[in-house]
């Protein structure tokens, strides 16, 4: 999907990923402590680290704090996230130190399924013993949907990926929702927000359940609901994301073209 | 006491059947000879421990070294899934694998427990996640002093720890810089230590983030030039990440990952020779 912007500042085109990617960066705050998935919230991360949130501290859970990659990293243990980092610490040291003793702000997550209540499935699609498809499981992902302060979520709308039943429950978003991470002991808000090539989704104040609440320019409710395999709760009035300003498009289509070389570079 | 050996020698005479055995390194420095050693010398019935599985585990499950896997995060990572490990656990192919699975924090803890001489550790985590009632190793336990519900996981106390690391020095000790993710725990928590290094120095030179492992925490020590590849060794060489993606295809297929693992791995005689091989048909970029 190419979609044409209309505001002043505003890009040409861009694409649906695009869109995606630029709203989940304008989530993080200058200054946050953030713990990085690597995909889609490493690109969104580094995106806002390059535009609005010179500061924030970008923490990979091979163990790097302050990583500043100059290309975005192909895997977890990628040296351009030691390479300029505040610090390298172990594996233990991450999980222990930081996460857990609370000193992570926002927890960046993708997902391969999510529910309404943004609980995350990353091990199995069918049941656990016979599998129809094995996905890679837990890594980090359940401790820092457990102790971060908040999470953000990124996610691809689609109907296979957003079920109205997880086959497995790998990280807890809102659990049964109300007051069910609360009640499991969680410190953490949980996800505060779910980003998709379509719109925005946040958890509604008293329920937990991820509400629509922004549309990306072009959009519709009912493309939301068609990729939605639960019936989706809608803001009365939704409102419309910003598309992404000329800047933004620019860094993050320059940030992928040097990822892009630098991985040429390494296969020839 | 590490004493610098022939790989071949040291799985060998450290690697039996039936071991539990570690081979870490948290995507950067994956020990891929010693991997491919134990695969040549026919290991079966081992219980691979590994954070997270890639490639190398993808070749040992595929060719039927092993009986179980423990393990937090199984992917070809920043390309897709482990086939192998998936027919493995899907179908049962080439032999059925029971696999034990937790968290990233889970595992890291487990060897923390396991290098500390504990028999458990405790965390926060798993609360409300379906991994409890599926990984037999995850407990609730009362903390004794604030009566906090908190997560017990045993210790993991591996036959034997295989890491590859940058350099060693004359008297055996061994430098790691850069991300070292679990490796130090890994060996400490082993019982016994096999390290390859990409070559041995006089003395050990100051590198940023470096960490050194002292001779008496190893067993053997041997030179494997590149034997992280297709991984990152930071200071030497970077990831060949067109080797990564090679492998989706070559995997994907039983019997594409058959002959080919004839071909590269059981049809050589070491690493070297693999590595030749394997640039012989363009695979390798460097």
């Amino acid at each position: 999907m190419t979609t044409h912007g209309e505001k002043a500042g505003a890009a040409a085109s861009y694409t649906a990923d695009e869109m995606m990617t630029v709203a989940a960066s304008r989530e993080l705050a200058d200054g946050a402590v953030c713990f990085v998935g690597i995909g889609l919230p490493s690109e969104a991360a580094n995106l806002a680290r390059a535009t609005h949130a010179p500061g924030c501290v970008l923490i990979y859970e091979s163990g790097t704090v302050g990583a500043k990659p100059d290309v975005l990293p192909l895997s977890i243990g990628d040296g351009v996230l030691a390479e300029h980092a505040d610090s390298v610490v172990s594996v233990p040291e991450i999980f222990n130190y930081w996460l857990q003793a609370g000193r992570v702000d926002v927890g960046f997550l993708g997902a391969a399924q999510v529910d309404r209540f943004g609980n995350i499935n990353t091990t199995v699609v069918g049941p656990y013993e016979s599998p129809k498809v094995r996905l890679p499981g837990a890594g980090g992902a359940p401790e820092i949907a457990a102790s971060a302060r908040e999470v953000i979520i990124m996610l691809r709308h689609k109907r296979r990926a957003f079920v109205e039943e997880l086959s497995f429950v790998t990280s807890v978003g809102h659990g049964t929702g109300g007051n069910h991470r609360a009640e499991l002991g969680y410190t953490g808000a949980g996800p505060t927000v779910l980003i998709t090539d379509l719109g925005v989704l946040r958890p509604d104040p008293e329920t937990g359940e991820l509400t629509l609440v922004a549309l990306h320019p072009g959009a519709t409710v009912e493309q939301a609901r068609e990729a939605t395999g639960w019936n989706l709760k809608v803001a009365d009035d939704p409102g419309s994301t910003d598309p992404p300003t000329e800047g933004e498009l620019q860094v993050l289509r320059d940030l992928k073209a040097r990822t892009e070389a630098a991985r040429r570079g390494t296969s020839t | 006491m590490a004493h610098v050996a022939n790989l071949r020698e040291a799985v060998a005479g450290l690697v039996r059947d039936g071991d539990s055995v570690a081979l870490e390194g948290f995507t950067h420095l994956i020990p891929t000879a010693a991997a491919h050693e134990i695969v040549r010398q026919g290991r079966r019935d081992l219980t691979l421990i590994r954070m997270t599985p890639d490639l190398i585990y993808d070749q040992m499950i595929g060719v039927g070294c092993a009986r179980k896997l423990v393990f937090s995060w199984g992917g070809n990572p920043g390309v897709g899934s482990l086939h192998r490990f998936r027919d493995a656990v899907e179908n049962g192919w080439p032999q059925p694998l029971e696999i034990e699975e937790h968290s990233h924090a889970g595992m890291a803890n487990r060897y923390v427990a396991g290098a500390s001489g504990l028999p458990f550790a405790v965390l926060r985590g798993y609360v409300g996640t379906d991994l409890p009632k599926v990984t037999p190793t995850i407990a609730p336990i009362e903390c004794p002093f604030t009566g906090e519900e908190l997560m017990a996981v045993p210790a993991l106390r591996p036959d034997v720890a295989i890491i590859h690391a940058q350099q060693a020095d004359g008297r055996g000790n061994v430098a790691v810089w850069g991300i070292s993710g679990i490796q130090k725990e890994a060996v400490l928590s082993a019982r016994r230590a096999i390290v390859t290094v990409e070559e041995v120095v006089e003395e050990l030179a100051p590198h940023p983030f470096q960490i050194v492992l002292p001779a008496v925490a190893i067993d053997a020590i041997a030179v494997e030039p590149h034997g992280a590849h297709p991984s990152y060794a930071d200071g030497y060489y970077d990831r060949d990440n067109a080797f990564y993606e090679a492998w989706d295809a070559i995997a994907r297929d039983r019997g594409m990952f058959r002959s080919w693992m004839d071909e590269h791995v059981l049809g050589t005689e070491n690493f070297g020779e693999y590595l030749r091989s394997v640039r012989a048909e363009g695979m390798v970029s460097k």
